[in-house]
Order: C-alpha cells, then structure tokens, then sequence
C-alpha cells in the first residue's frame, strides 16, 4: 500500500496541469463537471423555488427565464456531455485496455483545456448577466434578442464542442490501436462499446453544432440572413441544424450510461453479462439510428407532415436497441449471486428510472399524441428521466464504483445506500408530477401558471429541494472518505475487468506487466476475501 | 376484434384512473381519439413497466447472494429469447406509429369546407380577425363546425395550444402555418403560447370560446358594430390596432416606417416634391386610398393602399383617435 501511485508519484500544480497522464486529466475533469453539476443544479432550486406558487415569488420574469435557460445550458454543456466519456472515459478506458495511457495523451490535455475555455465564455455570460433564450437557442428570438451574452455563450458551445470531438477522436483511435493482443472487439468490456458508439457521434455530430453556432453568431452580428425571416432567413431551418446535433447529442449521453450500468449489473451480480453481443451491437445501433430521429422535435414546428411521418417511424426503431439492454441486464441478473451494494442500487435504479424514460418516449413518438404533449411539462418530465434519471444516476453509480479505483479510499457504504434511496425517491417526486401537469395542458418555460396547477407544481418543488439535500450530503461523504475512508482494497466489488487488476489507486504507469487476456465477465475464479475487505483471485489460496 | 379489446382496456382505464385524471375536458372532435391513443399507450407502458420491475423484484430477491451464496451457471446467450425480445415489441412499435401517423394527418390536413380565422401571434399577445375584417383579443368560433386558423408571427416564434381542443402549431414569422378544429362543446376555453417567446411569454394566454352557430352569428355582428357602440377616439384606436396602422405609424412621436400620428392631424407636413399641405380629413384620405399620390418628405411611398379595406365609418373613428392624439386638436387652420 505504502508504493507510489498516479495521485503520490509527482507533486506540485505544474504535475496536475500539465499532466499528461489520462488518470489526473479524468480527476481534473470529475473536478470540473461536478462543479457543474453543482451550478446547473443552483440554477434548476432558484427554478423549482419560483413556481412554489403561481405568480412571482422571488424573482421577475426575465431572471426566472435566465435561470432556466442556464440550467440546461449548464447541465447539457457542461456536465452531461462531457461527464461520463470524459471523466470515467479518461480514467477507465486505457486501464480496462491494460495500456499506459490514450493515444494521444497530448491531444488529452489540450481536450481538457478547451473545456476549460469553453467554460469561462459560459462564465462570461453569466457574469454579463446571463442568457435568456432557452438552451436551444431557436431563432429568430435569439438573433433579435437585446441579451449580448448570446454570442459569448454560442462561442462556449462552439469551443466546447471541439473538447468532445478531439476527446471522441482519441478515444476511437486508442480502441482500435491499443487493444492488447488476444482482446478482440467481442471481448471488450461493454464500458467500452459504449464510449467507442458516444465517440462516433462526438465526431460526427458536433461540427454541425459547431457550423449551427457560428452561423448564429454571425446572423445576429453581420445580419447575413439565414434563420431570420425578416431577412429572408429561415427559423425552422435552424431546429433542423441544432436538432441534427442535438438529438444524436440525447445517446451521447445515455450510451455511456448504459455502459456504465452493464458493468455494474454484471459485477452486482456476480454474473457474466447476458447477450454480450445484443448490447454490443445495440449500442452501435443506436448510434447510428440517433442520427435519423432529429425531425421529431418538430412535429408541430411547421416541417411537413411527411416529414414527420417519416421521423415518427425512425423514432420508435430507437426504442427496440434500448428495449434489447434493459432485458439482457434482467438476463444476467438471472441465477446470479446478487450483492446490493451501492453501486448496484444506482444500476437497478437506472433500470427502473430509464424504463419510465424510455417508455414515456413512445407517447411522443407516436405523432396525434405529441401534438398535445409537444412544449408541455410531459416533455420536461420525460427528458430528465432519461438525461437525471437515467445518465445522472449511471453517472453517480460509476463515481460509487470507481471512486475506490480512483483516490483508494471506500466511502460510508450505509449512507451512500440511504442516499441512492433518497435520490430515487426526490427524484420521482419531482418528475412524476410534471407527466400529469403536461397531460393537463401545462406549458414549460412558464414563469407564471393558472391556479390548478399548483398543487402538482408544490410536490415537484418538494422533490427537488430533496434532491438537493441528498447531493449535498452525498458530496460531504464523498469529500470525507477522502480524508477519513478506509484504504480501498484492489477489487472491492469482485469485477473481472482489468481496472480491478491494479492497486486502488493506480500506479503512475498502470501495469508493469499488461495483465493477462480473460474473459472481463468471468467471475467465477474471484472470491471474497475478509481480511482484504475485497474479491482476490482464487488461485493464491493454492499456492 | 383489436378495435374492441382496445376499446375494452379503454373503458377500464377510464375506470381505474378516474376521468379526467390525465386530460382536460374533451372539447374537439379528434381530443376522444388522442386520448384514447393515450390510454392505449398507458396500458401497453404499465404493463412493460410492471412487467419488469415485478422480474427485477423477483430475481433480487431469488437470487440475492445472502442465499445463493455462489452463481449458478446457466447460458451467456440464447439466440430465440434474444430475438423474440426484438421482434415483439417492434410488433407493437408499428402498430403505435400507425394509430399515432393516421390521426395526425387526419389532423394536419384540413377538411374543404372551413370557416377561416385569420391569427396573428406577437410578444406578447395574439389577435384573431374574421371574415368579416373584425378583430378581436378572443378566439370566438361556432360550434360543430370546422375552424381554420390561418396564423403568423409578427416578431419571434410562437405557438398556439389550446389543450381541452388537443392540438398545437408553432406560429412562425414569415409563412402561415395553419391548424384546425371542430368544437364538440361550448364554453370558454384556454389558449396558450407553448413556444417560449421571452419575458411574458407565461402571460400569452387567450381563450377561445365556442357558441351554438346562431349565438355566434349574433356575437360577431354585435362585436363587429363596435363602432356605434363606443366612442369615437376608442374605436378609432381599435381601428388603428388592427388594421395594420401601428405597424408603421408610431403615436409616440418616434420614427418609424410612415409618418408618427402624434400632433400630426392638423399640422403643416412637407411633401416630397417640396410643397406644404396641411393634414386635414382630405390628405388623410386621400393618404389612406392612395398613399403613392402625395407622399411626405423623407419617407418611401411603400403603403399599400386600404381602398375597400377602410370604409368611411372606420375612418371617421381613425380621424377623432388621431385628432386625440394632436396638440392642435384637429382645429384646421
């Protein structure tokens, strides 16, 4: 234990910024997207808090639509995209590989940087007062709008988006170089498939936004007239360029989710995965129908009714990829030896959250019904049980898995069962709500409602200002075990792949040796070891 | 025999969830339709819902490792399994897009024979004109009969939704977007703007209220006939509100496309050409039927002309608003 590690091996501000190392740079991203995270979800009590009671409460109109659109710029921006690739990306991906680091180590880096810049033009905007035009910025409101923090805000977006395509492109091509001999693509950990299809879109998606965004800045600087009607432009063109990114932008999200949550399943269970190749290959799926699904957005927009024929078709083959995952992680569930530790509550709680997110997604696929649900609060409740719900709560269930693997120290494991508990339960008390307020005819972005909302609103207020306790407190245990925690053993939770084969935390260089090639969801050679507090391979005990 | 079992289920989800626990009144010819697509969607939801949550439970608490202690062994994979879990729901996914695609077409595409409104939506208001070239602040529309609303946007992006009628449009500046209905119901009803639109878009709600045909025909007559009933300037304002003056001509004193009506009836005004005239009743009229013929100094002739569209009362009406808003009180020198 006493032998250096990535956190001990070199000290100094110099070692941690301009590291090239993928652990640190994945600690300093964990950093900066929980500070995120953090922020975005300020923004979203000051919303919650306002719509308390109908009127205003404590603040006027155009704070309240600053504060909702800085909490989905905030969260989509800058924690969601880039938290699980990124942060866990970084920091798993080389080790589960059994290589050094990326392939481009310095590319790494500069990734990591250019979230930074794109977080201080965020800043920026904030500070010049903040922006009002929703995170979708839809023309012509935000080409005409007085608020100048539009274009700082859009060149954030716009340098964000290289951060996730350079981080997309080395994760590709670390994949495909830097397999070790004897790994094939079939015997990856599904941690990987994931981040390889969410890497695809990151290259192929982005520039559009990137193109979407300076196109934007210069309408509302040069008047060129594009998106503008009133200069010949066309607004719904816009919706077609921002969704094309921006839909593909929803399985950027949610693919390295599910990853996260097929090695959970697995290891929880102490199972090999059911149908490895069915959710290998459904990732890829949806990565590839994600592309083709962004007109359903725009059922009511004024795009033609074939059109959204056409998308609504598209929509509901998305459906059946997720399906095949949720029924494989029951499967592997299936004679298992099944250890609820916190990490497999947040991968059961993701399976019970993501199956109302997904199954609310065919009451707005299926086009009569979304044109009634379309902008209302049915809409608002169905996408944060897929990004909160869904990738929040794989997010937090890979930091409970891999916090151990990353700063050697365990965390209280009754209080983070209690909070996984609370998060569920603040959770659907805030969103449930909100489906039967969007049936009911409730507008989102709405500062102010009629009376017959409130009561629905309250218990969705109730539910996030629980929500916020229970991060707080997770937040506290985790910065406490840092101090405070028991030395994390090697493989605290009994998983086969090789992030599991080096101590808690890594060495500098992760293996001397690369470690031999198995099978990474077969457990059946790991047991449990009392004085260790964690699963060692059986053979020692032989020896 | 799929159209009773759904009709079945319908009725039991009307039981167990209790009228109008999801949904507003029913008050359109297609809101039955959408709702039931709704509850059908519900039931085939809940039991995929159930269905795996009562798996998740069970296989929890079957095979907790507390009491199984070791896995078991059983297969990684199982081709027909895996395929019949693909193949299934796909089954039911073509039959939800099917349902779902008919009715909105049917709801896209109106029917010939439509009584048409004309809509406008702006920050942060909306203004409904009929046949007739009346506007109003409300939707008023006849019942059981089919309403077409021709929309667009003065400014940004809006949408009108009107929940208890289950239809939506965006209204988007520059093209008319179009939605229509038929009102099974009367009684008065919510608008509102589902299209964020800035700072009072939570307060860009209207209401629609429908009449038996012959209530509305009385309605829109009386309505129409605002000029006898108010007084002149007021009526004269409403004149120049929905007639299209504002858009150009401010009453602030501030410069826009045409000449500002603050303390312009009555005063002296340069034309283009040079020579003075001053704005009484036969410039203004002459101005309003033919705008080209005599146009003021520093100003484009791009007015189209109200020919047929302003008769004499409206202008008579226009003249006492715009003589309120002069400081030579509309005394011809």
């Amino acid at each position: 234990m006493s032998t250096t590690n990535y956190l001990t091996c070199s000290k100094g501000w110099k070692s941690w910024f301009l590291t090239l190392d993928h652990k640190r740079i994945g600690v300093m991203y964990l950093t900066a997207v929980l500070s995120s995270f953090a922020l975005g979800g300020l923004f979203a009590l000051a919303v919650r808090l306002e719509l308390f009671q109908p009127g205003q409460q404590f603040m006027d109109p155009t704070t309240y639509n600053r504060m909702f659109t800085l909490h989905g710029a905030v969260m989509v921006f800058l924690f969601i995209i880039p938290s699980i690739p990124a942060a866990f990306g970084n920091f798993v991906l080389p080790i589960m590989l059994g290589a050094q680091d990326v392939a481009f180590p310095r590319l790494n880096l500069a990734s990591f940087y250019l979230w930074m810049a794109g977080a201080v033009f965020f800043l920026v905007s904030l500070l010049g007062g903040g922006i009002e035009t929703g995170w979708t910025f839809y023309t012509p409101y935000s080409t005409t709008t007085a608020d100048s923090s539009v274009v700082s805000a859009l060149m954030g977006v716009f340098v964000l988006g290289f951060s996730s395509i350079f981080t997309g492109m080395n994760f590709i091509v670390t994949i495909h170089q830097m397999r070790p001999k004897g790994m094939t693509w079939f015997k990856m950990p599904l941690f990987l498939w994931a981040i390889y299809g969410t890497a695809l879109i990151q290259v192929l998606a982005t520039p559009v936004l990137g193109i979407t965004g300076l196109l934007l800045i210069v309408e509302r600087v040069a008047h060129i007239g594009v998106f503008d009607p009133a200069l010949g432009g066309d607004p719904v063109l816009f919706q077609h360029f921002f969704w094309f990114y921006s839909h593909p932008a929803v399985y950027i999200m949610i693919l390295p989710a599910m990853g996260i949550v097929s090695e959970l399943i697995a290891a929880g269970s102490r199972k090999e995965i059911f149908g490895y190749r069915f959710i290998a290959f459904s990732s890829i799926a949806i990565a590839i129908l994600g592309f083709l699904v962004w007109g359903h957005h725009m059922f009511t927009s004024g795009q033609s009714v074939a059109a959204s024929v056409v998308f609504s078709a598209l929509t509901f083959t998305v459906a059946i990829p997720s399906a095949i995952k949720v029924f494989n992680w029951l499967s592997t569930m299936y004679k298992g030896a099944i250890v609820l530790n916190t990490p497999m509550c947040y991968g059961l709680s993701f399976i019970s959250l993501f199956g109302i997110g997904g199954l609310t997604g065919l009451f707005l696929g299926t086009l009569s019904v979304d044109i009634h649900l379309h902008d209302t609060y049915f809409i608002v409740a169905h996408f944060h049980y897929v990004m909160m719900g869904s990738t929040a709560v794989a997010f937090m269930g890979g930091l409970h898995y891999w916090w151990p693997k990353m700063f050697g120290k365990m965390y209280n494991e009754a209080l983070a069962r209690v909070c996984c508990l609370f998060v569920f339960i603040g959770f659907n008390l805030t969103f449930l709500p909100q489906f039967v307020l969007g049936t009911r005819g409730m507008p989102r972005r709405y500062f102010d409602y009629p009376e017959r909302f409130q009561f629905l609103h309250q218990l969705s207020t109730i539910g996030a200002v629980m929500l916020f306790i229970t991060f707080f407190v997770m937040f506290s245990y985790l910065l406490h075990s840092l101090v405070r925690g028991k030395p994390a053993p090697m493989n605290p939770w009994g998983a086969n792949t090789n992030e599991w084969k080096c101590s808690s935390p890594p060495p500098f260089n992760n293996f001397d040796v690369p470690p031999p090639m198995e099978n990474p969801y077969d457990h059946t050679n790991l047991v449990f070891d009392e004085k260790l507090g964690g699963y060692r391979a059986k053979q020692v005990i032989n020896s | 025999m799929l159209v009773q079992m759904l009709t079945l289920a319908n009725a039991v989800v009307a039981a167990t969830t209790g009228e109008g626990f999801w949904f507003p009144e029913q008050a359109s010819t297609v809101a039955g339709s959408v709702d039931f697509v709704y509850d059908l969607i519900l039931w085939i939801c809940t039991i995929a819902f159930v269905g795996i949550m009562l798996a998740m439970l069970i296989l929890v608490v079957r095979f907790r490792k507390s009491k199984v202690l070791v896995p078991q062994p059983s297969p990684t994979h199982n081709d027909i399994l895996e395929i019949s879990w693909t193949v299934i729901p796909s089954i039911v996914l073509v039959v939800l897009f099917y349902v779902g695609a008919v009715k909105y077409i049917d709801m896209r595409e109106s029917p010939a024979d439509t009584y048409d409104i004309y809509v406008t939506g702006r920050k942060w208001s909306w203004s409904f004109e009929y046949p007739n070239g009346y506007t109003d602040a409300a939707l008023h529309v006849p019942k059981d009969r089919n309403v077409r609303l021709m929309m667009q946007s003065e400014d940004v992006l809006h949408s009108m939704f009107i929940p208890s009628f289950r239809t939506k449009m965006d209204v988007v500046p520059g093209r008319y977007t179009s939605l229509w209905f038929n009102a099974t119901q009367t009684g008065t009803f919510d608008i509102f703007c589902a299209e964020y639109c800035g700072q009072n878009h939570s307060m860009m709600r209207a209401q629609v209220v429908v009449h038996e045909q012959a209530e509305f025909d009385k309605w829109l007559a009386e309505a129409s006939d605002y000029i006898a009933k108010l007084p002149p300037e007021e009526a004269g304002k409403k004149v120049f509100e929905t007639s299209g003056c504002k858009q150009c001509h401010s009453v602030d004193g501030s410069k826009g496309i045409g000449p500002t009506f603050k303390d312009l009836f009555g005063s002296t005004v340069t034309l283009s050409d040079g020579s003075k005239i001053v704005a009484e009743e036969n410039f203004i009229r002459e101005s309003i039927y033919e705008p080209k013929a005599k146009v003021v100094a520093g100003y484009n002739p791009v007015m189209p002309t109200y020919e047929g569209k302003m008769n004499a009362e409206q202008m008579r009406v226009l003249f006492a608003y715009m003589k309120s808003l002069s400081a030579q009180g509309g005394a011809a020198p």
